[in-house]
């Protein structure tokens, strides 16, 4: 059905169609808009799960966990905060292998109070076990977190899934919105290691350090196999429903001289950079990352690149500039933008490219930066 | 007497301390509860005595979860157990620290969303596995590694803050009566909604007594009346009767007291204070069980 | 391209006006955004929203910057806010009021859409609604069709006195 929709919504949406047992959320702003029409769906009987209204982040995790270790499907959104506190069980869904699906509508953190755009929030997660993907429209949203489940519940992942939207930028943006109706693309979760009381098991009991490395590096395998899980997924609902994503969105990027590298709702804008520069006559072209985790491994050889970090790793610098740096050895421009909702256009991206300096570091707006 | 299964679900091969009354607890809460029951336990003294992995002591599943989580995961469980028709029992068995503090939050949005769960705490007044540091739970003028001059606060009083909730069953119980306590977890295994169930549970090398007075330690705190036996039930409150005995005789608080380290040199002032505190519970129980209050 | 932004006042609708209005042009068969600018949620405080509506996708989602259409839901934010600014030459004004007055050197429209909405007693927590109504101005502007306008409104409101209110402001609203 084509429809128009908010980011927000167009999750709530797409959790609907693939009906969890359990969904456990706490409201925070800017992911009120999820909880509110997940529990709205369940009211009136359009989605028959369980919705657990608790008391904090830290707990909606916990009930997704306990839910989860029986078997069913769960779902949970957060933000900023929400998802600072609920760090713990970040940690403990990963760890006990629960493919739990997340929604984070990435916000800044305090202090001061800051509601807008930023991606700190979910990059201090991403050393936690969880695969975290970045969406830049509404139709992304949705589609993504479709895939998210099917994801996650695949039996060479077995891992939670991170479905990161732009707060208010694109959480609360109105965008035509097609949704699907999955049929077995999602099947039915099996669990191999379900609760089952008549084979009793310890979870999580004391573990020494040999099995405690054991169960890491079954993790990486885990992250590893993901890649192409996330591959056979996305060219699967390429086939069903006609859209398709990849690891890192290509614009105008074949023949481009120098490429801009964002996340999330800056990497759509910076198309519109892209094609500002190529008629300028700057061979100009675009790369927008979606996976964090599993971390793309992207040639990206013979080209000016200018990565745009809405983050920052203090003493250290921009998370994505340093990732790619390692992994695709590269000496980028470094342009930090976009904190805690700064505003961005494609004519500031533009700018970025034009004035690029490789090997340097910027933080757009702040006069005197490095 | 109440015929007590034999099935074991606590198995001969814990890591517990001699003499310790959490696995002895533990025992009768399984009896009770039967095959068909799911625990969830919080960072305590049973992550520990369960064994390491991949052995168990346990032959019912046990999630362990991180320490402030227990309820909220017992939450999660319970309602995914209902969703899929299972009548499956979610116990949490969660130490004081993880109840009376740290886990407080969780446990105050678990009941409050009347989750079907049965919450017990086995409270032996410290934090006994990272060895004996105070926890809310702690009583005044106990000694712990960190109030080596004696605690100055009084216990919180957690069974009076479960209470507001209005919980469908609210009992206490001690690790020297386990028929009682056998009792108490069937009877809130019967009940629909957020059960909780308080033990005392004397801690030999946390309290510092020899571990063959575990039992004798529990009685005498019961026959001094500083833990007083009784239940809970749709807002009516039952004196069990061997605290009925002891508000008629109780036995010197001080008997209690003497007999462990942790009270060693403890303040008339603070001796003063546990029975004001003791008496002050007592009366008020009294007055409840009375139907007056 | 063609760039709305509205002014409005916390609780007043500006926000749903702005929804209402890029599902209407939706429904025209157009691309359409509204994306709000979220100020701290207070009733009362100025809020601008904006609309993007196009022949392709659109990609763009900072704010509007030099819009061809202002629309002013409550003329006493004009006080505090220039809300000519950026204003493209040949862009135009709708505003909620009796006159257009205060608006110089581009071509500006006046309704009463308060007016509209205490008539048809459309009026939630005390204050008027005006996201309805201001629809059909828009749609008197050529922003969108009236059948699109009326199947958004349908769409996002149950009350038939929503449409009512759109039709009046098409009806009174002199172009």
């Amino acid at each position: 059905m084509l429809t128009i929709a908010t980011g927000n919504k167009a999750v709530a949406a797409a959790v609907k169609e693939v009906r969890p047992e359990v969904i456990a959320a706490y409201p925070i702003t800017p992911q009120t808009e999820i909880v509110e029409q997940i529990a709205e769906y369940v009211t009136s009987g359009e989605l028959d799960s369980r919705y657990i209204p608790v008391e904090s982040e830290h707990s909606a995790m916990a009930a997704c966990i306990g839910a989860s270790i029986t078997g069913a499907r769960t779902f949970t959104a957060t933000s900023s905060h929400g998802l600072a506190y609920m760090h713990e069980m970040v940690n403990w869904a990963a760890g006990a292998r629960l493919p739990i699906v997340m929604a984070n509508v990435n916000r800044a953190l305090g202090p001061g109070w800051n509601v807008w755009a930023e991606h700190t929030d979910s990059f201090q997660e991403r050393d936690t076990g969880w695969l975290q993907v970045y969406v830049s429209t509404v139709q992304e949203a949705y589609d993504t977190a479709l895939m998210a489940f099917r994801i996650a519940e695949h039996k060479d992942v077995l891992l939670p899934v991170m479905v990161n939207l732009d707060g208010f930028v694109l959480s609360h943006s109105m965008q035509s919105l097609e949704t699907v109706t999955p049929g077995d693309f999602v099947p039915p979760l099996h669990l191999p290691h379900a609760i089952d009381v008549t084979n009793p098991a310890g979870y999580g009991t004391l573990t020494g350090p040999d099995e405690h490395f054991k169960f890491r590096w079954e993790i990486e395998q885990a992250m590893r196999k993901s890649v192409r899980v996330i591959a056979d997924t996305e060219r699967d609902f390429a086939e069903r429903f006609g859209r398709q994503y990849g690891v890192a969105e290509e614009y105008r990027y074949e023949d481009a001289d120098v490429v801009v590298i964002a996340m999330g709702t800056l990497g759509k804008e910076a198309e519109v950079a892209v094609d500002l520069l190529r008629n300028e006559g700057v061979k100009a072209g675009s790369l927008r990352v979606r996976w964090l985790r599993p971390f793309p491994e992207l040639d990206l050889s013979g080209r000016d690149i200018v990565v745009i970090d809405r983050d920052y790793s203090f003493g250290f610098g921009g998370v994505l500039a340093h990732s790619l740096m390692a992994k695709s050895r590269i000496e980028p421009y470094s342009v930090i933008a976009g904190l805690g909702g700064q505003e961005v256009t494609f004519d500031d991206i533009a700018g970025f490219v034009r004035d690029r300096t490789p090997g340097s570091e910027t933080w757009f707006g702040v006069k005197g930066n490095v | 007497m109440t015929e007590i299964p034999k099935e074991e679900y606590i198995l001969k091969c814990t890591s517990a301390c001699a003499g310790c009354p959490s696995s002895l607890i533990l025992r009768y809460v399984l009896k009770a509860a039967g095959p068909d029951t799911v625990l969830v336990v919080p960072a305590c003294c049973t992550s520990v005595i369960q064994g390491i992995y991949p052995n168990t002591a346990l032959n019912v599943p046990v999630y362990n979860v991180a320490f402030a989580a227990a309820a909220a995961c017992a939450s999660g469980m319970s309602e995914a157990f209902r969703k899929a028709g299972k009548k499956t029992s979610v116990i949490v068995y969660a130490g004081d620290g993880g109840t009376v503090d740290i886990g407080i939050q969780a446990l105050s949005g678990a009941f409050e969303r009347e989750t079907d769960f049965l919450y017990i705490c086995y409270d032996n007044e410290a934090y006994g596995n990272t060895g004996m540091q105070r926890s809310g739970s702690t009583p005044v003028g106990a000694r712990t590694t960190t109030t080596p001059g004696g605690k100055t606060h009084a216990k919180k009083d957690i069974d009076a803050i479960v209470a507001a909730h209005n919980p469908s069953y609210l009992a206490t119980a001690c690790a020297a009566y386990p028929q009682d306590l056998f009792k108490k977890v069937g009877k809130a295994l019967s009940l629909r909604g957020s059960k909780f169930i308080h033990v005392l549970a004397p801690c030999p090398p946390g309290w510092r007594f020899s571990s063959e007075m575990t039992v004798e330690m529990g009685k005498l705190a019961v026959k001094s009346g500083i833990w007083i036996l009784y239940e809970r039930e749709s807002g009516k409150v039952t004196i069990n009767g061997p605290s009925k005995a002891a508000m008629i005789k109780p036995v010197p608080l001080e008997d209690y007291l003497s007999g462990q380290g942790r009270f060693k040199g403890i303040s008339q002032k603070a001796i003063d204070a546990l029975k004001s505190q003791a008496e002050q519970r007592a009366k008020h129980l009294q007055k409840e069980a009375e139907g007056i209050c | 391209m063609y760039e709305i932004r509205i002014h409005s006042r916390g609780g007043q609708g500006g926000v749903t006006a702005a929804r209402l209005l890029a599902l209407a042009a939706f429904r025209d068969g157009n691309y359409a955004t509204a994306c709000p600018f979220y100020g701290a949620e207070r009733r009362g405080a100025p809020v601008v929203s904006y609309v993007r509506i196009d022949d392709r996708p659109i990609r763009i989602y900072s704010q509007i910057r030099n819009p061809d259409l202002v629309v002013v839901l409550d003329p006493s934010v004009m006080e505090v806010v220039d809300v000519l600014h950026g204003l493209k030459s040949g862009g135009r004004v709708l505003i909620n009021g009796a006159t257009t007055d205060k608006i110089r050197g581009c071509p500006a429209y006046a309704v009463d859409l308060t007016g509209i909405a205490l008539a048809e007693k459309l009026v939630v927590a005390g204050s008027p609604i005006l996201n309805t109504p201001v629809i059909g101005a828009l749609a008197k502007m050529g922003i969108v069709s009236v059948d699109s306008a009326k199947k958004a409104i349908r769409e996002m409101f149950s009350d038939e006195r929503n449409v009512r209110a759109a039709e009046a402001a098409y009806r009174e609203l002199v172009i």
